[in-house]
């Protein structure tokens, strides 16, 4: 019966966190909490900390990114198309007879192509990480708890969010706690 | 002023890269109060208004230039390059040590490079944009420089891509972009500390802006540190190849003194020589005044000094072989050309830089020297002064006497020579100066993971 009415009024009445959000003090006690975290099956789920952790990349399994292979694209259409350029202006647009020599002289055609080779596997780069990084981004709930500042500084966070299947504020809550969280707290949508 | 964070840290050790007793929290507030602070050094009002006050030299010379011409530089032929490529050519130089240590140093795994690599990118892009004006300066029509670019115009002509200064507009531009936004994305973690720090609300929309929404998140930082080793691995070929592309300027011309190939790793090695010693020359100032040697330690220090002992040895090679080539290869022209070097006109020049370049620097052997801040300060000065010698002697010289004595001709540098040179010195410190002000000039976060609580513990990781 109560079970019903949680499920009727509660949920509307309540509006859905985004998540929990726990706060630990260490990068151990962090990469400890993902891994447990993972086992217990969690997937919806990221860490925050101040500078980039090998580890916690490993217990988040988020090695595999698309980003290479998107410069590697990059990459090659920088230097195709820097080798069409010159190809076309000095073959058809442009053509210069220089003492009978070919006027498609690719040997000269290297410096170019390599750096438009460089220059857009280079910008690849960096809009392939601001694409994959969903940024910029205006508005993040994580920000909404005030103590988040500090991920930026000297403290590590975990937050399990609501989307994942296994969510459930209390036990959740509870999970986190039991993992030598300093701090559990929801965060607003 | 940064004294009150201070508390619990140590003097570092001789070896060490950080002082003992830093947590993250002091790192922050060390290099992020640089920036977020009421109180400004009085020592940043002399540097950034001396940089103003020859800023304003470089711009009454560019009016100067842009009304009359370049009439007003001592170039006639058949000197007709003289101070301005002698300049582009010391300053784009300098800016490779910033490439070298933010990417080089990267991918080799070089932890120690962490706490510099922030501003030696900056005086890279400084230095770079520095460079890019004097070619630019010197077209005679600067209005018109976008005609180096290959774009659809009513002429109905196009720039020449065999022609080594084509490859160079090229190199120089990519350089400059892939720098920029090297720079950028290092940047971007830093901003939003400084974002989270602010205590201003002007402040904090800026930083935030810049950041972007970045949250250090274990998602952003695994593509981050993608991103990071990519780019790494793109301007590591990509500096060495801008140098290449430099010399190229002078090889693929067959002037005597000029026409030869070992110029590239010459011109390359000599880059990086000056350009420490510009990252030192900037360095050992800004520690003291800002109070940072315990994260710009005294190793950081000798190591710059061992990077400059070794490209300058490269250096010195190169002199000798030079020469050697110039008297084996049996050919009149490159022999009188070195005997001009040497004797002719230019050879107080030329034994400047040799005193410059070899033999002084040669002290940077005795660990006392590289240990005193002082005397790598005076050694990094010499170097500088060396390296524009060994720029201007290998351009002017070679110009000034080349096949046939009828043609030749002296340069007599001009006040606006000297004028726009200062003033782009000018420019250069304008621009580190608001820099150091506004924007943290080491990587707080890079800093941070040099501490050994960064380390996770081997049971956890497994």
């Amino acid at each position: 019966m109560s079970e019903v009415r949680t499920h009727g009024h509660g949920m509307a009445e309540i509006p859905p966190a985004y998540g929990l959000l726990a706060e630990f003090e260490n990068p151990n006690a962090l990469v400890k909490a993902a891994r447990a975290a993972r086992a217990e099956g969690y997937r919806k789920l990221d860490a925050y900390a101040p500078f980039p952790i090998e580890e916690l990349t490993d217990a988040l399994h988020l090695h595999h990114n698309k980003l290479p292979l998107l410069v590697l694209l990059g990459g090659l259409t920088g230097g195709l198309l820097g080798y069409l350029l010159q190809y076309y202006v000095t073959v058809f647009q442009y053509p210069i007879n220089v003492a009978g020599r070919p006027l498609h002289s690719w040997p000269q055609y290297f410096v170019i192509t390599f750096e438009c080779t460089i220059l857009l596997a280079g910008l690849t780069t960096v809009l392939g990480l601001l694409g994959l990084c969903g940024l910029p981004m205006p508005y993040h709930p994580v920000f909404n708890i005030e103590r988040f500042a500090s991920a930026s500084r000297d403290r590590f966070f975990l937050c399990i969010e609501s989307k994942d299947p296994l969510f459930d504020r209390q036990k959740t809550a509870r999970f986190l706690e039991g993992l030598d969280a300093k701090e559990v707290s929801e965060v607003a949508p | 002023m940064a004294d009150e964070q201070n508390v619990g840290i140590e003097e570092p050790e001789p070896h060490q890269i950080i002082a003992p007793g830093y947590t993250f929290s002091s790192i922050t507030d060390q290099i992020a109060s640089v920036v977020q602070t009421k109180r400004t050094p009085i020592f940043w009002f002399l540097g950034f208004g001396g940089g103003l006050a020859l800023l304003g030299i470089f711009a009454i010379a560019a009016t100067l230039l842009f009304a009359l011409g370049p009439g007003i530089w001592g170039i006639r032929t058949p000197v007709m390059w003289g101070f301005a490529i002698t300049n582009f050519v010391w300053w784009i130089g300098i800016g490779h040590a910033g490439t070298l240590i933010s990417a080089i140093l990267l991918l080799l795994n070089q932890r120690w490079r962490n706490s510099i690599n922030r501003f030696a990118e900056a005086m890279t892009l400084f230095a770079v944009a520095c460079a890019g004006m004097f070619p630019i300066l010197h077209l005679g029509r600067p209005w018109l420089a976008f005609w180096l670019f290959p774009y659809p115009n009513t002429m109905g002509i196009e720039p020449n891509f065999r022609s080594p200064l084509v490859w160079d507009v090229f190199a120089v531009s990519t350089y400059a972009t892939i720098s920029a936004v090297f720079w950028f994305v290092g940047l971007i973690p830093d901003l939003a500390t400084l974002r989270d720090r602010a205590g201003n609300k002007i402040a904090r929309v800026i930083y935030g802006l810049l950041a972007m929404g970045w949250r250090n998140s274990a998602r952003h930082w695994s593509v981050y540190e993608t991103a990071s080793l990519l780019l790494a691995g793109l301007a590591t070929p990509l500096v060495l190849s801008v140098h290449t592309v430099v010399s190229f300027d002078f090889t693929i011309a067959i002037l005597p003194g000029w026409h030869s190939t070992f110029f590239p790793p010459y011109f390359v090695a000599g880059a990086i020589y000056s350009g420490f010693a510009m990252v030192l020359v900037l360095a050992i100032p800004l520690r003291s005044v800002y109070g940072l040697e315990g994260l710009i330690t005294d190793k950081h220090l000798d190591n710059c000094g061992k990077v400059m002992l070794g490209t300058g040895l490269i250096v010195a090679y190169a002199y000798v072989m030079e020469a050697f080539t110039g008297w084996y290869s049996g050919n009149i022209y490159d022999a009188a050309a070195q005997w001009h070097r040497m004797t002719g006109p230019y050879a107080s020049s030329f034994w400047s830089l040799v005193a410059c370049n070899i033999v002084l620097p040669q002290m940077l052997w005795f660990k006392k020297v590289r240990n005193s801040p002082f005397m790598l300060f005076i050694a990094s000065i010499i170097v500088l002064v060396g390296m524009w010698l060994e720029r201007f002697v290998i351009i002017v010289s070679s110009l000034a006497q080349d096949f046939v004595p009828s043609s030749w001709g002296l340069f007599h540098a001009t006040r606006w020579d000297w004028g726009i040179f200062v003033g782009t010195i000018g420019l250069f410190l304008t621009l580190f100066f608001l820099f150091i002000r506004g924007l943290p000039m080491i990587s707080i976060f890079e800093v941070r993971t040099l501490l050994p609580h960064a380390k996770v513990a081997k049971e956890v990781a497994e």
